[in-house]
Formats: structure tokens, C-alpha cells, sequence
């Protein structure tokens, strides 16, 4: 039972982070992001149903309000400020192209970590490459999309994976780090926002083929 | 108690400018505060040096020789930039580029910046130092894009995606290394030293994605090649305080992170990791820094190129790896942290009396602003590594201990890299400081700020006479050489 949801958890995570790549539509971008930060508390859920630890219920209540309820808020309440005009993102890869890319990631993803799981291989260790999975879409979506909003959320992506392989690897680095982790990502997200608005103020648009002015 | 002082006393700095905004009673807090932060640091390298480490707050703040050293530079540098920073916003505000309101941000942001920086280098545990590097590029996003031009807007925006994206690289492999530590016996958590002693019974497969992710991800904060490409935008659209800081200390804080994780790397998988991954680094930024410097039009990209390329050195120090590297570099994070500041802040006025940041705008500067330009002209040539200033020992430093470690080869392209960048700063500086002036103004005769001077001054000395800094600097590579 443990394993079954805990493999749902991470397919659910996998399946979303593939679906932003898929989807071109800011506002289903956003969904689906936000379902993936309740795919993230579900499985830091499961691990604590299996370790049966308060502390880390209360960090999956921590994660689903973070990760489901107030990034994908504060997303999409820049988007609700960017108007109606030109919602979708022109990818600088197709989509196919992308699908095609996020499988090689995939294979890449299970070949780079292979030491992390034979170190301590469990179930949750074992889904570690799913992780680093979410973790390179994330990084491939920043480097390939040209909407700021869409850049945005390849960082959080890349966020998510890197706390799904923290959970899985260990019970988290402490809780200290763990808050600052958590607090640092919510004032990038904020600090990021207020300049999409900024850049938006003095571009007309928060799109990046308008960022031509500094080169060499 | 003296680890709270340097974090602490920027807070408070930060808070006055919250409650009293700028006005002529707050308009030195921010120099004031800096000083005590450079206090500190000596107090500190002082205690170190007599009997050991100290920690503080249940163990969350640590520092050693290392640590006090760059708590130096950060107080130093933070000095000259700070003490600089009242006559450039007094001249922003009379442009009208500026009002009281961001002057009063600007300095609660810089109050910010310091302690942040000053946290990165005493914090005991990896995780900690990762927090405090992340905040730093919050804290100075808003600096970056203060003056909320098209291109200061692009800077920023750049600049936050791809530091919060190379720092998140850093994370993945503090976990990573975290999940190495704890199945390992005598570790469990992100404690530098426990890592350290421990490190050669780490997992090695893991440990190397960690220490490369690691690596890497210190490395983008830190301006090395491949993900430099924030640096040059940022420090050439940031206000030029916030500029000379980010160069002359921001770069070498992350860098400090590198180091830490070099020892780690070095003790549990020999040294081949990671002077391997660092040597490629450090040469890559170098051919970087000298391909677009041959032909730059832009001052102030000049000066961030050349940020990349010591950058670079430093990194090659690390690399090599034997006591003299590692001291020659750290005297380099030193002296290069002066020199870059005062010209950073030099260039600033340059923008502020010629409005234009392109080298073919500012023509004959020695003979309109003789002592600017002097400034300029002498902060170039320590720059490029002439005697007397200090970038010369350490860069013969690093030359040597490049030779004597069997990396002659590298070494040998590094040097003549070097050159061609020198040659193309000397070119780039000769025809913004020669030449007819294009106007004649006035007040040719204007002084210069005394902390662009005595930035200068220092790294002079620094060249000539060490004082008791060798001392220290000894103490602080001890715990960095791995013989195995």
C-alpha cells in the first residue's frame, strides 16, 4: 500500500512537470503546477503515514499551503495583471521537440543517479530519479521559454524536484535549513513578481525577446 | 558574542534607515556600520590566530581562521564602497536620478547585503551558508534594477533567474551530500567540520554528483563560466556602490562556499575531482573574460569581464591547491575586492560627469579630471598586476605554485591570457584617459573621495608589506590542504 501511493505520488509529480512542457496556455501552466505541489505534500504525506512522525504532517500541511495554494496565488495574480492579450508562450523548442527532450532527461535522470539509490536502496530511494527528473524539465523549461511567467515557473519546478529529493533521500536537512529553504524560495517568487510587474511597466509586455538591450 | 557583531550590526544599520530614512544624521551609519564589521574581523582574526576556532549560537556559528579572513575582506571592501557611497547619492539626488526615499532604500539594502554576506562566511553548517548566499541575490535584486531603466530592469531580472537557478543546482547537492552524510558513521547533518573530518568515509559515487552540483552551483554566484551571464548586465547596471561590493566581495563569498566544499571533495575522493572540474572552470572564464574584452565598447562591462577573469585566477589558486596557491589566491580575493571597488566606484563618477558608459564617450578625462583619472588610471594597473599592489605577489604566487604542481601546461595558458586581457584593459583605459577632451568644464580641479584613495593605498601596502596578514592567511589554508 505504502509503495503503490507512494509511486502514485511520484507519477502524479512526473505527469505534471511533463504537462507544463506540453501545454502552451499560461493559465493551465499555473494548474498544473499547482497540482503538482499537492502531488509533493501528498508524498511527504505518505512518508509520514509510513514513519509516523507529527513533525513531518505538519511539514506536508507546510508544503501543500506553500507549493499548492500560495505560489500558484501569487502566479496567478501576476498573470491576472498581464491582461488578456498574448497568454500563450512561444517555446524556443516545439513541443514535440520538448516531449521528445523531456525523455531524454528522463533516461539521463535515471543513469546520473544510480549511486543514490544502490547507497540505500529502499522504495523511496528508488524514486529518487524521478526527482532529478522534475529537476532538469524544470531547468530545460527556464532555459527554453521566453514569457518571464513561463521562466518562473521552470525555477519553481526545478524547486520542486530538488524538495521531492530531499524528502525521499532523507527525512530533510533539518529544520532549520528546511524553513530557510522554504522562506528563500516564497521571497525569490516575490522579488521575481515585482519585477515581472516592473519589467512590464517599462517593456509594455513581460516578454523576453524584448530583453535585447544588454550584449556584447 | 563577537560572531553576532558582524550580522548583527548591518541589521541594526538596515533598521535606522527603515525608522529615519536618509537625512544628514543617517548619512554615515552605513560607513559607520562597515567600520565595526572591519573591527570585528580583526578582533576576530586576532582571537582566532591566539587560540582557535569559536563558535556561537548553539553551534550555528563557527569561524576559523578562514572565516575571520573574509569577514576582512568583507569589512574592508564594505569600507571603501560605503564610505564612497554618501557623495554619489548626493550627486544622484542633484541629477534627480534619485530622491531621499530610494538614497534611504539603497543604504537599508546595502546594511542588508553586508550581513547576509557576513552570515555566508560564519555560518557552521552548509545548509546555513546556502540560505545566507540565496539571500544575498534577493537582497541586491532590487539594487540591481533601482534605477528602473529598460536595461537596469533586464539586469535584474536576469540576474535573480539565473543566480536563483545556479544556487537551486547548489541545494540539490547540499541534499544530496546531506543523504551521503547520514549513512555515513560519525555525520548526520551539513556541519562543515564534521563533514570534513568525516569525509573520507562518504560514499564516493554520491559524494561526486554532490561536490560537482555543488560546485557548479557556488561557481554560477561566483561569476565562473558557463552560468556567468548575469554579471556582466548586473555589475554594469547596478548603482556603482552596489556594483564595486558585488564585484569585490559577493563573487569571493561564493567562492568561499567553494572552498569549504573543495575540502570536503579533496578528503573523500582525492584531489583530482575537483581541481579537475575547477581547472576547466577557471580556464573557461578566462578565454571567456578575454574573447569579449578584446573588443568591448562599455567601461563598465570592462571592469565585470575583468571581474570573471580574476575570478578565474582565484579558482585556478583553489585548483592547484598547495599552500602557496591557496594563500596567493586568498590574497587575491583581498587585494583584487580593493582595487575593484575603487574602480567600480571611480567609473561611477566617470557615468555621473560624462552620462555615458561607452569608452569612446569619455575622452581626455586626465586632462578634465586629472585626479578621477589618476585614480582610475593607477586602480587599471594594479589591476593588470603591476608592482607595487598586491595583485602582482599573488598572481606570481599562483604562477609559481602552478609550475611547481605539475600544471605547467594550464598554468602557461592562463598566464598568456592574462597578458592579452592586460593588453586590452591598458588599450580600453588609454583612450578613456588620453586624447582631446571633447569638453572643458570648470571644476577640473574637484577632489576625489578619501575612500578611493586609501582603497588604493591599502593594496599598495598589501604588496609591500604584508604586516601580520601572512600569519593569518597561513592559519587559514591549514585546515584547506589535503595530502592524500
Amino acid at each position: 500500500m505504502y509503495v503503490q501511493l507512494l509511486d502514485l505520488a511520484c507519477g502524479a509529480l512526473l505527469l505534471t512537470a511533463v504537462l507544463v512542457l506540453w501545454r502552451r496556455e499560461l493559465t493551465v501552466i499555473i494548474r498544473m503546477f499547482a497540482l503538482q505541489g499537492a502531488a509533493l505534500a501528498v508524498l511527504v504525506g505518505v512518508l509520514a503515514a509510513q514513519e509516523n512522525s507529527a513533525e513531518l504532517w505538519a511539514v506536508a500541511v507546510g508544503v501543500f499551503a506553500l507549493r499548492a495554494v500560495v505560489l500558484p496565488y501569487l502566479l496567478r495574480r501576476a498573470l491576472a495583471g498581464a491582461g488578456e492579450s498574448r497568454r500563450e508562450t512561444r517555446p524556443l523548442v516545439n513541443v514535440s521537440a520538448s516531449l521528445l527532450a523531456a525523455a531524454v532527461l528522463t533516461l539521463l535522470a535515471y543513469a546520473v543517479s544510480q549511486p543514490l539509490v544502490e547507497l540505500a536502496p529502499s522504495a523511496a530511494t528508488q524514486a529518487i530519479p524521478v526527482g532529478i527528473t522534475v529537476v532538469l524539465i524544470g531547468f530545460f523549461v527556464l532555459v527554453t521559454r521566453r514569457r518571464a511567467l513561463s521562466q518562473l515557473v521552470g525555477f519553481l519546478l526545478m524547486d520542486n524536484g530538488i524538495t521531492a529529493v530531499g524528502f525521499l533521500a532523507t527525512t530533510g536537512v533539518g529544520l532549520v535549513v528546511e524553513l530557510g529553504v522554504s522562506l528563500d524560495v516564497l521571497l525569490a517568487v516575490l522579488v521575481l513578481q515585482v519585477l515581472t510587474t516592473r519589467m512590464r511597466e517599462t517593456f509594455g509586455d513581460t516578454d523576453l525577446d524584448e530583453l535585447r538591450e544588454l550584449r556584447d | 558574542m563577537t560572531l553576532l557583531v558582524p550580522v548583527a550590526v548591518p541589521v541594526l544599520g538596515a533598521l535606522t534607515y527603515l525608522v529615519f530614512g536618509w537625512r544628514r544624521a543617517t548619512t554615515w551609519v552605513s560607513a559607520l556600520s562597515a567600520g565595526v564589521v572591519l573591527g570585528a574581523a580583526i578582533f576576530l582574526a586576532v582571537g582566532v590566530s591566539r587560540s582557535g576556532p569559536v563558535a556561537a549560537v548553539a553551534g550555528l556559528l563557527r569561524a576559523d581562521a578562514l572565516s575571520a579572513f573574509m569577514l576582512l575582506v568583507i569589512g574592508a571592501v564594505g569600507l571603501v564602497a560605503t564610505a564612497a557611497t554618501p557623495a554619489y547619492l548626493r550627486e544622484e539626488i542633484a541629477a534627480g536620478r534619485a530622491t531621499a526615499r530610494t538614497a534611504a532604500r539603497h543604504s537599508l539594502l546595502v546594511q542588508l547585503f553586508l550581513a547576509t554576506m557576513a552570515l555566508a562566511v560564519l555560518a557552521a553548517n552548509l545548509g546555513v551558508v546556502w540560505v545566507a548566499v540565496e539571500a544575498t541575490t534577493i537582497v541586491t535584486a532590487f539594487l540591481v534594477g533601482q534605477r528602473r531603466t529598460r536595461a537596469s530592469v533586464e539586469a535584474a531580472w536576469k540576474y535573480v533567474v539565473i543566480c536563483s537557478a545556479g544556487i537551486a543546482l547548489a541545494l540539490l547537492g547540499a541534499i544530496v551530500l546531506n543523504f551521503a552524510a547520514a549513512h555515513t558513521r560519525g555525520t548526520t547533518g551539513l556541519d562543515l567540520v564534521a563533514l570534513t573530518t568525516h569525509a573520507s568515509g562518504l560514499d564516493p559515487g554520491v559524494t561526486r554528483i554532490a561536490i560537482a552540483l555543488l560546485v557548479l552551483g557556488f561557481g554560477t554566484k561566483a561569476g565562473l563560466a558557463p552560468l556567468h551571464a548575469w554579471l556582466p548586465d548586473a555589475h554594469s547596471q547596478a548603482p556603482a556602490p552596489v556594483s564595486a561590493l558585488m564585484s569585490g566581495v559577493l563573487l569571493s563569498v561564493a567562492f568561499y562556499a567553494i572552498l569549504r566544499v573543495k575540502v570536503i571533495s579533496d578528503a573523500a575522493l582525492g584531489v583530482g575531482f575537483a581541481r579537475t572540474l575547477l581547472v576547466v572552470m577557471a580556464l573557461a572564464s578566462l578565454v571567456l573574460a578575454a574573447s569579449l574584452l578584446i573588443s568591448q565598447r562599455d567601461y563598465k562591462r570592462m571592469l565585470a569581464y575583468s571581474s570573471i577573469e580574476h575570478l578565474g585566477l582565484v579558482a585556478f589558486g583553489a585548483a592547484i591547491g598547495s599552500p602557496l596557491a591557496l594563500t596567493a589566491a586568498l590574497l587575491h580575493v583581498l587585494g583584487h575586492g580593493l582595487v575593484k571597488a575603487v574602480l567600480f566606484l571611480s567609473a561611477g563618477r566617470v557615468l555621473q560627469i560624462t552620462g555615458t558608459s561607452r569608452i569612446d564617450g569619455v575622452r581626455g578625462l586626465i586632462a578634465r579630471r586629472s585626479a578621477l583619472a589618476t585614480t582610475f588610471g593607477l586602480g587599471v594597473l594594479a589591476l593588470i598586476g603591476l608592482p607595487p599592489f598586491s595583485l602582482f605577489a599573488s598572481e606570481l604566487g599562483i604562477v609559481r605554485a602552478g609550475f611547481t604542481a605539475g600544471l605547467g601546461w594550464f598554468t602557461s595558458v592562463a598566464l598568456l591570457l592574462v597578458l592579452v586581457i592586460a593588453a586590452a584593459l591598458i588599450t580600453g583605459t588609454s583612450r578613456m584617459l588620453l586624447g582631446e577632451p571633447s569638453t572643458v568644464d570648470a571644476e577640473a580641479a574637484s577632489p576625489i573621495p578619501i575612500a578611493l584613495a586609501g582603497g588604493l593605498l591599502a593594496c599598495a601596502v598589501l604588496g609591500v608589506a604584508a604586516g601580520p596578514l601572512p600569519s593569518l592567511l597561513d592559519l587559514a589554508t591549514q585546515p584547506l590542504v589535503v595530502t592524500r
